[in-house]
């Protein structure tokens, strides 16, 4: 078996993971590559499900009973977890949503029905990349659309990287809000977060950055980032679907209005008007998903005792060795950057003119899983002119002998199509 | 093994061969994508009458989707289009029946090259590939003689 420096004990990672000895098609065993669209789960998380309906089952915030001052405790016991994950000076600055999505879109709206001095109208600009997943695409465009506020972005090099070579001239003294991806979904890019926020802050626009594929990876810490708003999602990182987090700038979320209006976002209601309970309150109108939330609290404990340290490290050493085995495969052209630096373990890559759909059936029939198509950010296709990608993603419990089950899976697909 | 039921030999062909693919002279032209894999084809139908004089398109796409653009144009030129319209729903019904219809000699009759997709109907995520050119048929069709139709009454 090839042994990597940096690669953590994967044999035991993957006993927490049941769903990684699934047999699939006929006795193979299921090599799952598609981490970044969603990860696998640990016991430790989907115990902390089971517990929580099992044992503490109630709504938040409301009741005197022991159930509902439990899951209250529960439930705010996952804020802090979140909170101490993230290094959030405040746990009042971590809001629960349902997904990364919601959370960009909640700042978009934020931001569309705020005051001077942070609206956005027809005077200003809005600034997002071409390298964005949807999810932060599309809240912006409609933002556009609705308030007449213009939407600029930088365009991509032609080794995956965000061309900043016009910086001044994309982010200027219009620009009220910068948003950008930490780390691309379809080409494993991390990107340069630190020139980025440097105009903005010269500019005094606001900056939103997309961290769902550099949470599950790497230490996230709002504070170094200088970030106003950092967005991600909790399915992707060992935890649950249906929670999503929005962290942002305690003075932000108290100026800033809410979007979503409802119970347990309230103070005080009468007939004609209502005031807000402060944040994060204030921006968790209804019953929120109080149970994903507490397994998403185990999945950063999970996380946090390996240490996000050697998880990046792991992905770094399995990125390395896939990209030096994928550059052996006939035909093969990575799309985006193509040595381990400033990547992470995301891999697209296309495969002579065999097309992504055809290369992914048959991955599958070798009970390899893998993502084909356009991975929610179709710029990043035009912009290579190609229609679709095929998409290896990694995470903590990868193993080299993935690696090498992916690379012969590529020479059988080229032997079917060939 | 399974794969072989989806990538039959015939499909394979019509994909590295494809027949009457390329862009001619057309009475309507349709656009169809599959948003969900990027496949996308552009398709023109003429009319002669009713007969379907051509069908011809250009596309990119997975093997099945291109196959099936290309088994379309071989079964649909040439027909009156009742008949056409019949193939066209004879194969609807076929992919949509999640590999529960076996083929018989009548549906073989009808669908000829076409029923080599019936392996492909076992998949859900490959019967939109499978479906992108008749779809589009069907919207150019609808548009090409609701045209000369509005012509007539003109």
């Amino acid at each position: 078996m090839t042994q990597l420096p940096g690669l953590l004990d994967t044999e035991a990672i993957r006993k927490d993971f049941p769903l990684l000895d699934r047999v699939v098609h006929d006795g193979k065993k299921i090599v799952y590559l598609d981490n970044a669209a969603t990860s696998q789960k640990p016991r430790q998380v989907l115990d902390a499900l089971n517990a929580y309906y099992e044992q503490s089952n109630a709504n938040v915030h409301r009741g005197v009973h022991v159930l509902a001052e439990e899951a209250t405790a529960l439930y705010e016991g996952a804020r802090d977890k979140v909170a101490a994950f993230i290094n959030a000076p405040s746990r009042d600055e971590v809001i629960f949503t349902k997904n990364a999505s919601e959370s960009l879109n909640l700042v978009a709206n934020m931001l569309g029905w705020a005051d001077e001095p942070y609206r956005v109208d027809a005077e200003t600009e809005i600034v997002i990349t071409e390298m964005e997943h949807h999810s932060n695409i599309v809240p912006w465009q409609l933002l556009s659309q609705r308030t007449g506020a213009k939407l600029k972005w930088f365009g991509i090099t032609d080794e995956g990287r965000l061309d900043l070579s016009d910086i001044d001239e994309v982010i200027t003294e219009k620009t009220k809000i910068v948003s950008f991806t930490l780390v691309s979904n379809i080409m494993g890019t991390v990107n340069p977060v630190e020139a980025i926020i440097r105009r903005a802050q010269e500019v005094g626009a606001l900056v939103c950055i997309d961290a769902s594929q550099a949470a599950p990876h790497m230490i996230l810490d709002v504070q170094a980032l200088q970030a106003d708003f950092v967005a991600f999602t909790g399915h992707k990182m060992v935890g649950p679907t249906g929670i999503g987090v929005l962290w942002g700038r305690q003075e932000l979320l108290e100026d800033l209005p809410p979007f979503l209006g409802g119970g347990e976002m309230i103070e005080t209601v009468s007939m004609s008007s209502s005031t807000y309970a402060p944040a994060p309150h204030k921006f968790e109108a209804g019953t929120p998903p109080i149970a994903q939330a507490v397994g998403l609290g185990a999945a950063v404990d999970y996380l946090t005792a390996i240490g996000m340290d050697k998880i990046a490290a792991h992905e770094h050493a399995i990125t390395e060795y896939a990209i030096k085995r994928l550059k052996e495969v006939e035909g093969l052209r990575i799309i985006g950057p193509t040595t381990a630096e400033d990547r992470g373990a995301t891999i697209s890559f296309t495969l002579g003119d065999i097309h992504p759909h055809d290369v992914g059936q048959v991955l599958d029939e070798l009970g390899i899983a893998v993502r084909v198509g356009h991975h929610c950010a179709r710029p990043v296709c035009l912009r290579y002119g190609i229609p679709a990608t095929t998409r290896a993603s990694f995470y903590l419990y990868s193993t080299p002998a993935e690696v090498d089950a992916l690379v012969e899976g590529l020479e059988h697909v080229r032997n079917f199509f060939g | 093994m399974k794969l072989d039921s989806m990538y039959q030999e015939v499909i394979l062909d019509h994909y590295k061969h494809p027949h009457g693919r390329g862009l001619r002279d057309g009475d309507a032209e349709v656009h169809h994508v599959n948003p969900t894999c990027g496949d996308e084809i552009t398709l023109r139908v003429k009319y002669a009458g009713d007969t379907v004089e051509d069908v011809s398109y250009e596309g990119q796409g997975c093997s099945i989707s291109q196959a099936s653009a290309s088994v379309l144009n071989d079964l649909l030129v040439g027909k009156e289009l009742a008949e056409a319209q019949k193939i066209q729903a004879t194969f609807l019904e076929l992919m949509q029946s999640k590999g529960q219809i076996e083929p018989d000699d009548a549906m073989e009759e009808v669908l000829e090259d076409a029923v080599a997709f019936a392996g492909v109907s076992k998949y859900p995520a490959r019967v939109k590939c499978a479906l992108l050119s008749w779809m589009a048929w069907k919207d150019a069709t609808a548009q090409a003689l609701g045209e000369s139709a509005e012509r007539k009454t003109a």
